[in-house]
């Protein structure tokens, strides 16, 4: 599986109320949640991002609230990838469960820049900045993680099992 | 080699004589939490893949605390659809306005959480319950979803850092001035991934509303979760409490750590985050420029009745400051009725002061204390992020309610031993 889009840069800790404010969680519906995404730091950002772009930021990417809203507006927003030098663990479990694409890789968040043209093969974890034709090569995600993003989600591979 | 304590409780709900860093098991779950926001996104997951029955109604837990009593139409469906899936699927533990409280306040003041337990809530505060010696972690709505369908839940086992506690705290000071000074000494992603287990004579000079504080915020630095030992200060709190037998996990002797802090609780000082990030911490007396629009004492940080009385103590006969709005919302309807009843509430409005019924409002920035451009709070929550609070040029500072209740006398950031 590849994707290819234009990046949008964040810095550190981008916490999950910057990815969506708690004042609009009074709704679970995700298209209406998407409206609001990353507008306490990019307010362009709705407006600008197009299906397939990605997004890459510093350490600790998704710090605070364990709310999935965060990986769901991200990904109802179009937003094929989130790479970063690190992932808070409830963010990093909810994007897998959810099926949100995320890569750990430090010196491909550190190089990257805003407006790259970058893609990824999730399969070999390369990822391929076109715009600087330098390539990075992420950690891949252990079998038990990718089983369950193959299935599509956690609820799809528990009910799998259940089947088997 | 040797297993922390976490790593036991792990080892034991998976079924495993022993477990190590970084291998990932399917643990069985003694109870599955959710709230107003995290449960009706839950809910559609688990009605979507098709489930139509929670694997025991008695294991889970529903909390409506963020937005509750409703603040708008919206929050009001959402609440609706929490109530309907809890009736629908007989939840013994359903808490509605009347019986709720903030869930992480609530569920250990209840017995609902105990020693040993291995929980999972949808809310990133679940760590709280390691105070107790459970092994507890915040999840997503779906890993919500599948916990309350399956009872179980796959976890990759943490290493942990252990923070040794020693001596006892100055009178000044709370479990939330322990907690912001290990955040801001290891960063808001000092413990990432990891466990921090807590140890050392200091533990029997913390108190059960302490300890639950300083697990509450251990997501703040990032960890998996937060754990103290249980001690006779933790089976005097469970006595004639919990609703399942507590049991007792140790970490071995030979147990491995990644690091091991010393902390010495004397020397703990009066602590601030400023903004926006709780890594961000000064002294409190350094930060006398800082003047106030706002106090905001309670969440499920420090909304306990040791927090109520630490208010008490400050605002009683006094006044809050011209121009400074104070917030008091006691975490749960028996400490609501505690304050009422100690005469903690009537002397809270004579000192100018609000009183809430229990809820997360403005430590969300839900409502119940929504902050404007350029207003700035002092505030007893966790979180002072970006628009964390309201507006996104509004500032929150995190402190103790020592040090909230004194700011709320003088209109700008004070500890607790200049206003006495």
């Amino acid at each position: 599986m590849n994707t290819q889009g234009k990046v949008f840069k964040y810095k550190d800790n981008v916490d999950t109320d910057v990815i969506i404010p708690a004042r609009y969680l009074n709704t679970p519906v995700a298209a209406e949640l998407a409206l609001h995404c990353m507008e306490d730091i990019d307010k362009d950002f709705v407006k600008n991002v197009k299906e397939g772009d990605l997004i890459v930021a510093g350490w600790n990417f998704g710090c605070g609230s364990s709310r999935e809203h965060a990986p769901l507006v991200i990904k109802t927003c179009g937003v094929s990838c989130v790479i970063a030098k690190s992932f808070a663990r409830i963010f990093y479990r909810n994007a897998i469960n959810i099926g949100l694409p995320i890569l750990e890789c430090e010196e491909a968040a550190e190089e990257i820049s805003a407006g790259d043209e970058v893609s990824v093969n999730f399969d070999t974890g390369e990822i391929n900045n076109k715009t600087t034709g330098k390539i990075y090569t992420a950690q891949p995600f252990p079998p038990f993680i990718q089983n369950i993003i193959k299935k599509g989600g956690l609820l799809a591979s528990l009910k799998e099992a259940d089947n088997e | 080699m040797g297993m922390t304590m976490t790593q036991k409780i792990l080892a034991a709900h998976a079924g495993l004589d022993y477990v190590s860093e970084g291998q990932l098991i399917s643990a069985k779950l003694d109870l599955v939490l959710g709230n107003d926001i995290t449960t009706p996104v839950a809910v559609n997951e688990f009605e979507k893949a098709g489930f139509d029955k929670v694997f025991n109604k008695d294991s889970i837990a529903i909390v409506l605390d963020h937005f509750v009593p409703n603040k708008d139409i919206k929050a009001a469906e959402q609440s609706k659809t929490c109530r309907q899936f809890a009736n629908c699927q007989c939840i013994s533990h359903f808490y509605d306005v009347g019986k709720m409280g903030i869930e992480h306040a609530l569920l250990p003041e209840q017995g609902v959480v105990t020693a040993g337990d291995c929980v999972i809530g949808a809310d990133s505060h679940t760590c709280t319950y390691g105070a107790l010696g459970a092994f507890s972690t915040g999840v997503g709505s779906t890993d919500m979803a599948a916990g309350m369908a399956t009872g179980m839940a796959w976890f990759k086992v943490p290493s942990a850092i252990r923070f040794n506690l020693t001596g006892k705290l100055p009178y000044n000071c709370s479990g939330k001035d322990v907690i912001l000074s290990i955040i801001g000494n290891i960063g808001v992603d000092g413990a990432l991934y990891k466990s921090m287990e807590f140890s050392g004579d200091g533990v029997q000079n913390l108190s059960i509303d302490d300890r639950l504080c300083i697990c509450n915020m251990a997501i703040e630095a990032g960890a998996k979760n937060g754990i103290f030992p249980v001690d006779e200060i933790t089976q005097a709190y469970m006595t004639n409490r919990c609703e399942r037998k507590p049991v007792v996990f140790e970490a071995d002797k030979d147990a491995k750590y990644d690091k091991v802090y010393e902390i010495d609780l004397s020397k703990i000082k009066p602590t601030v985050s400023c903004p926006h990030l709780p890594e961000n911490t000064r002294n409190a007396e350094e930060l006398h420029d800082i003047t106030i629009d706002q106090v905001v004492i309670g969440s499920c940080t420090n909304g306990r009745m040791e927090d109520m009385e630490a208010a008490y103590k400050i605002l009683n006969g006094k006044t809050v400051a011209q121009n400074t709005r104070c917030i008091i919302i006691p975490a749960t309807m028996q400490i609501y009725r505690d304050c009422i009843e100690r005469g903690y509430v009537t002397a809270f409005i004579d000192a100018g002061a609000v009183v809430s019924t229990p809820t997360c409002g403005p430590c969300l920035g839900g409502y119940m204390g929504i902050l404007a451009a350029g207003e700035r709070c002092v505030s007893t929550t966790n979180r002072n992020f970006v628009g964390r609070m309201g507006h996104t040029e509004s500032e929150v500072y995190l402190s103790s309610p020592f040090t909230a209740a004194a700011s709320a006398l003088t209109g700008f950031i004070t500890e607790y031993k200049e206003v006495q």
